[in-house]
């Protein structure tokens, strides 16, 4: 067996792009769907792991449906769900891009996870936070804003760092849904031109690399942010 | 240079539909899926019938859980090997396990799958056929999720276990079988089976490389009776209650075995 990396630099077909230029289009959107259901899933999953620990039971009720329904659903499904059933269903969106479709459905997959991680921050708080916040005088939603969420984020930051690494490896789902993201190039390009070991090889140090660089970043925010005297603080 | 979703080219995988006849390669299977699914609003429940379970879902749920439960027990069996390994004094088994665990944990599952789909024919000689390769993939896969769920687990054992067990006379092998594992086990059966209903989850990712599994029977179902909105649907149900009862019953479980401290 030998190596021919050359083929990266030959055209798709139509005269003008490489497979190296496709390759690193590919990484954009695999860049882009991870970027926006990375904040599409943040925001949700911030929004439900706190209504989680409201004092009224229907909206806690509410918020634990929503984590078991997109929890327990494999990615796939959920993707093809967004992609095929719910445009069908509600004619309006089906002039939405196909992307906003995955990003959709990918945010809100992991919005469960993050929901799950929100939730147990809050929990492990002591409860004397939230009485003193409440003895205060503060309301309700001042209390989480101004004392419960700010510890709550910075206890949940490793985990939300490892569910940041996993947006990405799990937009490789997107393949299914013709999104031309790394994944997708990969298998086009085996097909294509037959250089399945050396396609693989690119696209899984560029998946690597990728993981890796939002892994130091965040390791960096976390040491920036982390709370004295909880686990991994101090000083 | 951006290459837009429009001109995706569309999975060369997706095998043609036994109804529609031969078609022309480059012609996307999926835009006429698209198409089917675009023109319809109102929902035709009625092919849900013992002929949709009988002659397409068995078949892919049997296969399903035959991959989850091969790739549990061999990937339990495996992580615990490679989770000893990185527990061990010796670097030489330290680094390799590392090496593995962590590689596998940075690539996408699909990924892997293509990688033992393309690999495993250059290794065996001939290829394999998508189910097989795939049963080894998962294998493969999970122990590394396995091996770190294992590694927190022996690490919860107190160290007093150990050295109770060295005192006695029992060895290194004897010490970890008889006393360390069983003890990592029971702490542990909980996260190991919430572990296995991910994966069981992760199994519809097989579409990749064409095996039948549930998902593949829904679609392909889907197709047949040109009714895929209906048929996903009925995917998501099937699921989702799957995987809903196994985790209520993780959840019996673990307050059953909880050991109090």
């Amino acid at each position: 067996m030998s190596w021919d990396w050359q083929f990266f630099l030959r055209d798709i077909g139509d005269g003008e792009t490489t497979y190296f230029d496709w390759m690193i289009s590919a990484w954009g959107w695999t860049l882009s769907v991870s970027a926006c259901a990375w904040v599409v899933a943040l925001v949700f999953g911030a929004v439900v792991g706190t209504l989680r620990t409201a004092p009224k039971p229907w909206v806690a009720n509410l918020a634990n449906v929503w984590v078991e329904l997109f929890r327990n659903i494999p990615l796939l499904v959920q993707i093809f769900l967004w992609y095929f059933v719910v445009p069908a269903l509600i004619p309006p969106l089906q002039k939405v891009p196909s992307f906003v479709m995955v990003v959709l459905a990918l945010g809100f997959f992991t919005s469960a996870r993050i929901a799950e991680q929100v939730r147990a921050g809050i929990q492990s708080l002591s409860r004397g936070q939230r009485y003193a916040g409440l003895a205060l005088g503060l309301s309700l939603p001042q209390t989480y804003r101004f004392v419960l969420l700010p510890m709550a984020f910075r206890i949940v930051l490793p985990p939300l760092t490892s569910e940041a690494m996993n947006i990405i490896k799990n937009s490789s789902v997107a393949f299914a849904v013709s999104i031309s993201e790394l994944t997708m190039f990969a298998m086009q390009a085996q097909e294509e031109t037959s250089r399945g070991i050396e396609v693989y090889l690119a696209v899984t140090s560029l998946y690597i690399a990728t993981t890796l660089v939002v892994n130091r970043v965040l390791a960096f925010i976390e040491s920036r942010v982390r709370v004295p005297g909880y686990v991994g603080g101090g000083r | 240079m951006w290459v837009g979703v429009g001109d995706a080219r569309v999975l060369p995988f997706v095998p043609a539909s036994p109804r529609r006849g031969t078609r022309a390669p480059e012609r996307s299977d999926g835009d006429q899926f698209i198409f089917h699914l675009r023109v319809m609003t109102d929902l035709d429940l009625s092919f849900f019938t013992w002929e949709l379970v009988s002659g397409y879902l068995i078949k892919g749920f049997v296969y399903s859980v035959q991959l989850t439960l091969v790739a549990m027990v061999g990937g339990i069996f495996f992580g615990t090997l490679l989770a000893l390994m990185r527990l061990s004094s010796h670097k030489w088994l330290q680094w390799p396990s590392a090496l593995y665990v962590n590689t596998m944990r940075s690539v996408p599952l699909v990924m892997v799958i293509l990688w033992f789909f393309l690999l495993i024919p250059f290794l065996t000689g001939k290829p394999l056929g998508a189910e097989w390769s795939a049963v080894i993939t998962f294998t493969a896969f999970e122990a590394a999720y396995y091996s770190e769920i294992m590694r927190a687990g022996i690490q919860s054992v107190a160290r007093g276990q150990v050295y109770a067990g060295y005192a006695l006379g029992l060895n290194y092998g004897q010490t970890m079988r008889l006393i360390v594992l069983p003890q990592a086990f029971r702490n542990m059966l909980p996260v190991l089976l919430t572990q296995t209903i991910i994966l069981f989850q992760d199994t519809s990712l097989v579409y990749a490389i064409g095996a039948y599994d549930l998902l593949r029977g829904f679609t392909t179902a889907g197709r047949n009776f040109n009714r895929p909105v209906e048929s996903f649907l009925l995917a998501t149900l099937v699921y989702f209650v799957i995987c809903f009862s196994l985790s209520l019953l993780v959840k019996r479980l673990q307050k059953r075995i909880a050991i109090v401290r």
